[in-house]
């Protein structure tokens, strides 16, 4: 490594870190701070760092007056469902991807980078006519197999880097005594990437969790509409409650950091091993 | 899709009648017959990859060149009974919009002002990281949080942050006292891009730090020891030893971010929406707004221009950072 730090380039660097964390972590708190003031406290001056009154209202507010018990439920229901199913025919293609060669690779490597730079937004309308044609507007399973698609790319790009960690030699062994290749997927493969293929999951559904324009075009009635496209809805006139808003935005953020905390080691594995060998 | 699954029997020849019907093949490594394992081969390729393929061809792939098309059509939604072809006349309608200087104006400022903080930044960090300290863990744990939020929700907390009246940063630059009133942050197109700018850099730091880490731990310590046997001072050895190692990980980093961040309207669509009056819109929020508007011809025109400028950026950014081809031994 380098060298010594001297006195003055350790307080540099502990000074620095720390006005970085604080930078990082206070939108968050505030917002929660925020949510858990009562209404009337939320625009009252001198502003409140740490407010003299906790309380719910806010909370209790939200999902009175708003469904919001039920965008939490779709939003739950599409993320889960999308990203499982996502996960496992990225899986699939990924295993092909690391282990064979075969003439087409490349144009399907190609053709899965080239959507990560043209993302799925930019035909909104095109698919919105597509999905009339198909009776799938304003339905949950129209919108998870939109996002199943929008997951597989990245995903399998992901796998494949775990995938060619582990190395040829696990397979053909268990194949030699006997094990057909699927066997040897299934059985000694997977099980060794499992780390891997949860925080693929977890990739995965924290995107679509967090998707609006797709669930905003095609999502409109109250039924079937999922937090962010709510959260969109509560901005749309002039004026914002911001008590429903904090706490609405606070119950869309717990869930995906939570499971980050738990999948971002290998989510930043997944990142720098897969994405710098691209 | 594989073409390998086209041909799944082979050329039938007359071979002598085996005397032992052979085991069912074990597809191992050297497992059944020649041809028999290429077939099944391309088969098991075909399968394995038809799912995702049909997919992303279904959801991504034929929306995306349908829309090519329509850039080309007069497209409305609120008026369907003429889709008639119109040539360019889409593109005309995107450069002649009074809004399209201060787009493309914007997304530059947006991609350049998010990128060059965000580089150098994180490149600080990841440098200070390097080294080994206790709750180091934790701490990448705790800078990474922001990844975990919706770039919309991200927008909706600086909103917030940011309100003329009850905004926490009025109340934070008043305390200094670097301010005497409040400034009325997102009223104004140029505070507001400032705004959405710092906003955006508080999310996409992290992702240097960690591509930029993650290339600092591969720089072998010998160099670092030639270096300071030579007695090369730090920033002499950073611009010739670290940045030059780390060289192909900085110039994809800052390839696939810029990319990233042109096509990322979420922040900005829940900060601002494009306002006030249009003035923070940038080319993908644009495009969101004018689809909402039903007129799908022009937004798939513009659909098109953001698809050959990144192209151009790509092609163009990759020749300007190629590494002059030297001889190593």
């Amino acid at each position: 490594m380098i060298g010594k730090e001297t006195t003055a380039g350790r307080a540099v660097r502990v000074v620095f870190l720390g006005l970085w964390l604080a930078f990082t972590v206070f939108p968050l708190y505030w917002i929660t701070i925020t949510s858990l003031k009562a209404p009337g406290d939320i625009f009252s001056f001198p502003l409140a760092y740490w407010p003299e009154h906790f309380s719910l209202e806010n909370y209790s507010e939200l999902f009175n007056k708003a469904d919001f018990g039920t965008y939490l439920t779709n939003s739950l229901i599409v993320a889960t469902v999308a990203g499982a199913v996502a996960t496992a025919i990225s899986m699939l293609s990924a295993y092909v991807l690391a282990r064979f060669e075969f003439r087409t690779k490349s144009a399907l490597l190609t053709a899965a980078l080239v959507t990560q730079m043209i993302p799925a937004f930019i035909a909104l309308g095109p698919l919105y006519l597509l999905m009339t044609d198909l009776k799938l507007v304003d339905n949950r399973l129209g919108l998870i197999l939109v996002y199943i698609a929008v997951c597989i790319p990245f995903c399998t790009v992901m796998l494949r880097g775990f995938f060619e960690n582990i190395p040829d030699a696990l397979e053909e062994a268990a194949m030699i005594d006997g094990l057909s290749r699927f066997a040897a997927l299934f059985r000694v493969l997977l099980p060794v990437m499992r780390p891997g293929i949860v925080a693929a999951f977890i990739f995965n559904f924290v995107n679509c969790w967090n998707e609006l324009f797709l669930s905003v075009t095609l999502m409109n009635s109250d039924a079937n509409k999922t937090t962010p496209t709510a959260l969109n809805g509560f901005i749309s006139s002039f004026n914002i409650d911001w008590g429903s808003m904090s706490a609405a935005a606070v119950f869309t953020i717990l869930p995906t950091m939570v499971l980050f905390a738990f999948a971002s080691r290998h989510i930043v594995q997944g990142l720098t091993s897969g994405a710098v060998k691209g | 899709m594989p073409a390998t699954s086209a041909t799944t029997t082979g050329p039938k020849t007359s071979r002598p009648v085996r005397k032992q019907a052979a085991p069912r093949a074990r597809n191992g490594p050297r497992g059944g017959r020649k041809r028999e394992f290429t077939t099944r081969r391309g088969l098991l390729i075909a399968a394995f990859m038809a799912p995702a393929a049909i997919f992303v061809a279904v959801f991504t792939y034929y929306p995306m060149i349908a829309g090519s098309q329509m850039a080309f059509r007069h497209w409305d939604l609120n008026d369907l009974t003429d889709t008639s072809w119109v040539g360019l006349d889409n593109f005309h309608r995107v450069f002649s919009d009074p809004n399209w200087g201060t787009v493309l104006g914007n997304t530059g400022a947006w991609v350049i002002g998010s990128i060059v903080p965000q580089l150098v930044i994180g490149f600080a960090l990841a440098l200070w990281l390097r080294r080994r300290f206790r709750f180091r863990g934790v701490y990448q744990a705790l800078i990474f949080f922001p990844w975990a939020i919706s770039g919309f929700l991200i927008g909706i907390l600086f909103r917030w942050m940011f309100n003329s009246e009850f905004g926490v940063v009025n109340d934070l630059l008043q305390k200094a006292g670097l301010i005497d009133e409040p400034v009325a942050w997102l009223a104004d197109p140029h505070k507001a891009m400032i705004a959405v700018l710092i906003a955006n850099i508080w999310y996409g730091v992290t992702f240097f730090t960690i591509m930029i880490l993650a290339a600092l731990q591969s720089v072998p310590d010998e160099l670092y020891e030639a270096a300071a046997l030579d007695g090369a001072g730090k920033a002499r050895t950073l611009f010739q030893i670290t940045i030059p190692y780390i060289r192909v990980t900085l110039v994809l980093t800052v390839l696939l971010r810029v990319i990233w961040i042109f096509n990322f309207p979420d922040l900005i669509f829940g900060m601002t929406g494009g306002g006030p009056n249009n003035q923070t819109h940038i080319v993908t929020t644009w495009m969101i707004k004018i689809t909402q508007q039903g007129d799908y011809g022009k937004a798939s025109a513009l659909g098109l221009l953001v698809v050959a400028g990144l192209l151009l950026f790509t092609v163009f950014f990759l020749l300007a950072t190629r590494e002059k081809r030297e001889v190593r031994s």
